[in-house]
């Protein structure tokens, strides 16, 4: 027999439905206030232009989120890896050196990323500190590796690679557009079909329940981290491309606002159940708000206000709707600081014992 | 060497200590458990018994000693989780069986899911044997509960219908439950037993540990009891009464109590 459900139920179960209904609102009520702004399709494409760069950071923030874990350093390898490519396009004067700029922009991604997952994982720092140090560290070696100083890099233009990157699809819409939602989808298959993903869901559901059915808790911790850290070298090239230039601070501005898409995306803090769809609607939300706000006519001191506002009606709109859970908060918040150690209790200590 | 006599018994534990640092948690430890037999382990908390689910599964090995499952010597030094699964020891702990906000589909094939190329998961056909396991081996029929249901939406004593199920349909020659019924009520713990019931009809072996000796009278075979790390007795059911059971535990429990008081 089947369960009677209510339609408002059924539609919340849809993932990312009540997040991707709060931007349509948004976008309607900016129809209303700044028409003059909101029927052209300028808006949009700068828009599209401006959100992936922080949306690709939310993405592989949801993974991490849905963990149990949060990673603090990504803005810092938004700028190492922005600077890694700069550097290279700069000193090298060939065909590759785009390349390998990218190539090497990854790598750096990816052994922050490796590094954080030790820590996390082997080491047994929490996640909050252990990324949060990350943060100022990796942050720090960039601005002593470009002695304080921005990288024009102009003549990135001529490449090719910029044109896959961040060309103009049709002399219009920003290819670092295609890449989010592709990065979306590719993130949303790996999160829910595969046993990585599941690996993942059930080690930020249970991390001992994870353990005893077999799967290795420390190996998903380092890949997942791993992961973020290109993810994260990844938002830094489209962003560094896109603006043509290095400035050593690039990334610090998106720390509370991709962080802020993926809650408003549905994703439970408190691990276990994340949505990658909310996060890319959730991530245009955030960025659709300043410029928003602005045409609206008012003055942007109110942008912050009405973000915070908005910020409150979709995590609301998520627990009431959807399956989300407040509680988890104050949970989240104890297993961020709390050693990962001591999450997987008794069981992983004495088998850390035995092993001494 | 395989003899035939091996093949009678699920598991044989000879001889085996666990030390934590210079703390004795097992000594001496031998016990055997036939292949359709269900053992119910007694013991006070600390008595050693999740030490024992613990070297059984493959979590941690023993600081000495020998374990045989089905016959088959364990080594240690590649025993394993996943090992332990494909020897045939599924375990069903009090709470951590399940992941609480995940559907029972993934619930089932946790840990070695049916993949398709490059590790991707069939959904599909998850789903389809998940609901031929709750059917068939657990009898969750017409209750509204389906394969999309989450684990938060069921009883206690669901839950654990779910995981026993899980271990029978990964065809455990061995099921291990812990504490299965603490913190259920009168009528979960009674769903409980009924799918213990069904371990033994389906001619599995079991190993059922827990402190209330009233389940573990109904349902085992025989009783091992186990206390400071030491099997202290093992006794048939036909050769006690529940309340000879319970009055042996009393008495050996103030024994050892006056004896500390004495050395004291």
């Amino acid at each position: 027999m089947k369960q009677r459900r209510s339609i408002l139920a059924t539609l919340g179960s849809i993932e990312g439905l009540p997040v991707l209904g709060i931007l349509l609102l948004l976008y309607g009520a900016f129809l209303i206030t700044a028409p003059s702004v909101f029927t052209k399709h300028r808006i949009y494409m700068s828009f599209l232009q401006t959100v992936p760069p922080p949306l690709v950071l939310g993405l592989g923030l949801t993974l991490v989120i849905t963990a149990g874990e949060i990673d603090l350093s990504f803005p810092a390898v938004v700028a190492l890896s922005g600077f890694a490519f700069s550097w290279v396009f700069t000193n090298f004067d060939t065909v590759w050196a785009p390349w390998a700029g990218v190539a090497l922009a990854l790598a750096a991604g990816a052994l922050v990323g490796f590094v954080n997952g030790l820590l996390v994982a082997k080491v047994g720092v929490p996640s909050i500190m252990a990324t949060l140090a990350s943060q100022f560290f990796w942050y720090g070696v960039t601005i002593l590796l470009a002695g304080g100083l921005q990288l024009n890099i102009k003549e990135v233009e001529e490449t090719v690679m910029h044109d896959i990157f961040t060309g103009r699809i049709f002399g219009l819409i920003p290819a670092q557009a295609l890449w989010g939602l592709g990065l979306a989808i590719f993130l949303w298959f790996i999160l829910n079909r595969h046993t990585f993903g599941e690996s993942i869901i059930f080690v930020g559901d249970n991390p001992n329940v994870a353990q005893v059915m077999g799967i290795n808790v420390e190996i998903t911790r380092i890949k997942l981290f791993t992961l973020m850290g290109v993810i994260a070298a990844f938002a830094g090239l489209l962003l560094t491309i896109e603006m043509n230039v290095f400035f050593p601070t690039q990334g610090q501005s998106f720390l509370l606002s991709a962080m802020a898409a993926v809650f408003i995306g549905g994703t439970l803090i408190s691990g276990g159940k994340g949505s990658v769809i909310g996060t890319l609607w959730g991530s245009y939300i955030i960025g659709s708000l300043q410029a928003g706000v602005v045409a609206t006519g008012v003055t942007s001191y109110w942008v912050q206000s009405v973000m915070g506002f908005i910020m409150i009606l979709a995590v609301a709109l998520n627990v009431v709707i959807g399956e989300g859970r407040l509680s988890g908060v104050s949970d989240a918040f104890r297993r961020w600081t709390s050693s990962s150690r001591s999450h997987v209790t008794k069981t992983a200590m004495e088998t850390n014992d035995t092993a001494l | 060497m395989v003899d035939d006599s091996a093949h009678s018994y699920a598991l044989q534990m000879i001889d085996v200590n666990k030390y934590f640092g210079p703390v004795c948690a097992l000594k001496n430890i031998s016990f055997d458990v036939g292949s359709n037999e269900i053992v119910g382990l007694i013991g006070d908390n600390g008595a050693g018994k999740s030490t024992i689910v613990k070297i059984l599964t493959g979590v941690f090995p023993p600081t000495s000693g020998e374990l045989y499952i089905g016959g088959r010597k364990v080594d240690f030094r590649r025993y394993s989780v996943q090992k332990a699964h494909r020897y045939g020891i599924e375990t069903v702990y009090q709470d951590k069986s399940l992941g609480e906000k995940q559907v029972l589909w993934r619930n089932f094939f946790i840990g070695r899911e049916i993949t398709l190329p490059f590790g991707f998961i069939d959904v599909k056909k998850e789903k389809e044997i998940a609901n031929e396991i709750m059917i068939n081996t657990i009898g969750f029929r017409g209750k509204g509960i389906t394969v999309d249901s989450k684990v938060s939406e069921l009883s206690g004593g669901e839950r654990q219908g779910v995981a026993i199920g899980r271990a029978m349909h990964f065809q455990a020659d061995l099921i291990l439950l812990d504490e299965p019924t603490v913190a259920l009520s009168l009528k979960e713990v009674r769903k409980v037993l009924n799918f213990v019931h069904k371990i033994k009809e389906g001619g599995r072996a079991c190993i059922y540990i827990s402190h209330d000796i009233h389940d573990v009278y109904e349902i085992s075979d025989r009783f091992v009891i186990i206390d400071r790390g030491e099997i202290v007795a093992s006794i048939l059911k036909q050769d006690i009464s529940l309340k000879d059971l319970d009055k042996f535990l009393l008495e050996y429990a103030h024994g050892m109590k006056d004896k500390a008081e004495d050395k004291s």
